[in-house]
């Protein structure tokens, strides 16, 4: 794959802001717009423009583990985010709140929080081996 | 009581996410499969007497009550269910030890993880209690087949796939435009809740539509006339374990959605004057399903199309008691539904054994089965001749449940049908029988016995489920009651409802 110089420099300056963004969504997004999925997109489309320009093993050095590793962790933090509520004996899946003070404000965080970090991953890892399996074909065939 | 509830579908999420974890290593993958679905039949089994006496478990998700939240249940026929799902999840994960197709293929992610993600679909269709989130099941278990299906690849295969994902995306659709319908007309989701509100709101002719979308979408999934074909171009494509719980499981979700919903939310009450129109569609659906099942598995000369075809008869027998609309039907129906997916699963998983000795599933390249083993012309027979419905095996009470129900309320040609459908089912098998077992092998042919590893791996679980279809068979009682309660429970739903409504959570 060949890119120019505008777009390797654009790449280095977008990615780290369009991954910083993608967190800002999944940390906004319980009760505002945004949130695991999204911000998992966002996150997804930055390491997609970093392997249209770098070429795919960008995106692998970049993600460092196996790409469907990724998802799986994702599945498992999402499900232990359920099971957590579980084990503190409520139903499945509810929400357990923990908000420590910090530098004067609430910070809230629980488990909803864990599983959209969850959710983040899952759509990071699958959106990443979904578009690595293309290009990873395309440029063995081209060789 | 609600940390029992959630573990038919938590144990398989979890078994399947860490068999996806282990993906570079196939034997570790193999034990997680084969231990996530022990794991899940020894909880069903635990459910199962939890709610044999006819009681209801009831977990709210997230502790958001019912009807707001969405609730997870378990009655005796979903406790059922889900112990014959693992049962049959167990011996896929068994049999896959011998086949060199499932263990060798470098197809990503494998086979364990897939299972496991189709059978915590399965398992969350069955314990839902909540139509939307009966949908969502539904797609689970549609995205983990459809990678099922297209594994390894073949032309043949991912046509197959595509005409199934095809239909079932179809049958989604409908499915979502009713949910969205029957929530415009009640306001609510939650089935125990739809079953008072639908006949609250009064909207019969409406209602009556929201029941025939419902009945297109539940009859792709099920397979029903004339909406079928897409399973015969599927499952032949499979291999044999993927095949034994597509043929055992699959279907029979859809049967399982009609039980559980067409009683609950649609019945006479809700529907008024239009119920008949409902009940009369059944009714031809299933005659029409058995016949057109039975025709098609005559035509075919291949055992795994015979089967395939089987499958689509059997549906239409499960369709027949809950056409008839009487209590009697209904629990003929949930006896038929037990019955059959362990002999069906059972026959595709003998039908691997002879492909792999004789090395064809094409009749006219097989033979000789029966003089180099006997014993599995002895464990072909059983499942057989109880699909056929010979006394005295389980396939014999659950047809004859069914005609009598039949009988009682006058249905005549149905029941006419039903008993020559049986006898053209005796027809098919004989077939396999006489060219697969009895006839000498072909001088091309030469029959390899079983490895020692083979022998284990795949009769093992062929045994166990003979042995299963004998014991329904003689010892029908227990079967028949804990079938009555399971049915009754569909048919007069009021503690059903009670006690989602009433869950303190």
């Amino acid at each position: 794959m060949k890119s120019g110089p505008i777009l390797n420099t654009s790449t280095r300056g977008l990615v780290p802001l369009m991954i910083a963004f993608s967190v800002f969504l999944l940390w906004r997004g319980h009760n505002l717009p945004g949130g695991g999925f999204i911000g998992g997109l966002v996150a997804s489309a930055a390491l997609v423009l970093d392997g249209l320009t770098f070429g795919p093993g960008m995106i692998r050095r970049r993600l460092r583990a196996d790409p469907v590793t990724v998802a799986a962790v994702g599945l498992l933090v999402g499900v232990i985010a359920g099971l957590l509520g579980w084990f503190a004996g409520s139903p499945f899946l509810t929400g357990l709140w923990w908000k420590p003070i910090v530098g004067g404000a609430e910070l809230p965080l629980g488990t909803p929080l864990l599983f959209d970090i969850g959710v983040y991953l899952v759509v990071v890892g699958t959106i990443s081996a979904l578009w690595l399996a293309l290009a990873e074909r395309r440029q063995g065939g081209e060789d | 009581m609600s940390l029992l509830a959630t573990l038919p579908v938590v144990i398989p999420m979890v078994a399947g996410i860490l068999a996806l974890l282990a993906v570079s290593r196939p034997r570790l993958q193999q034990a997680i499969g084969i231990a996530g679905a022990a794991a899940l039949l020894a909880v069903s089994l635990v459910l199962m007497v939890a709610v044999s006496d006819g009681s209801v478990l009831v977990a709210a998700m997230g502790d958001w009550i019912p009807p707001i939240g969405i609730a997870l249940v378990v009655d005796p026929l979903s406790a059922a269910m889900i112990a014959i799902a693992a049962a049959t999840g167990l011996a896929a994960a068994v049999y896959a030890l011998a086949d060199p197709r499932a263990a060798r293929t470098r197809a990503w992610p494998g086979l364990p993880p897939l299972l496991m993600f189709l059978l915590c679909g399965v398992c969350g269709a069955f314990v839902t209690g909540d139509l939307f989130n009966l949908y969502v099941w539904f797609e689970v278990m549609l995205i983990s087949s459809f990678a099922l299906l297209a594994q390894g690849g073949g032309k043949e295969r991912l046509a197959g796939a595509l005409r199934y994902v095809g239909l079932n995306l179809v049958s989604t659709v409908m499915m979502l435009a009713s949910v969205g319908m029957l929530y415009g007309l009640t306001g609510t989701l939650n089935l125990a809740d739809l079953h008072n509100a639908a006949i609250a709101a009064d909207r019969p002719g409406a209602l009556a539509a929201v029941a025939m979308l419902l009945l297109i979408a539940f009859g792709i999934k099920a397979a029903v006339f004339p909406l079928f074909f897409w399973l015969p171009a599927a499952y032949p494509t499979l291999p044999i374990p993927v095949a034994a719980v597509f043929a055992g499981l699959l279907t029979k979700v859809g049967v399982y959605a009609m039980l559980r919903v067409f009683p609950l939310v649609l019945g006479p009450e809700a529907l008024g004057d239009t119920h008949i129109l409902l009940q009369e569609s059944l009714i031809w659906i299933a005659a029409l399903t058995m016949l057109t099942g039975v025709l098609g598995a005559a035509a075919q000369s291949d055992m795994r199309r015979i089967l395939s075809w089987h499958i689509i008869s059997q549906i239409g027998y499960m369709i027949m008691g809950l056409a008839l609309w009487t209590t009697l039907g209904v629990v003929g129906a949930v006896f038929y539904l037990l019955h059959h997916i362990i002999v069906k699963a059972n026959l595709f998983l003998v039908a691997g054994v002879a492909e792999r000795m004789t090395g064809s599933g094409e009749l006219a390249k097989t033979g000789g089965l029966y003089k180099q083993a006997p014993w599995l012309g002895v464990l072909f027979l059983i499942p057989a001749l109880s699909l056929a419905g010979v006394p005295p095996l389980s396939g014999f009470w659950a047809k004859y449940l069914l005609v009598r129900a039949g009988l009682e309320i006058g249905e005549y040609v149905l029941v006419a049908v039903a008993l020559v459908v049986g006898l053209l089912t005796l027809y098919s098998m004989t077939k396999i029988w006489l060219e697969a077992f009895w006839k000498p092998a072909p001088e091309t042919v030469s029959v390899r016995p079983l490895s020692r590893r083979e022998s284990l791996a795949m009769l093992g679980p062929i045994t166990v489920f003979a042995l299963m279809t004998v014991v329904i068979g003689l010892a029908a009682e227990p079967v028949f009651i804990y079938a009555e309660r399971a049915g009754l429970l569909l048919v007069e739903p009021a503690p059903y409802v009670e006690t989602v409504l009433g869950a303190p959570r």
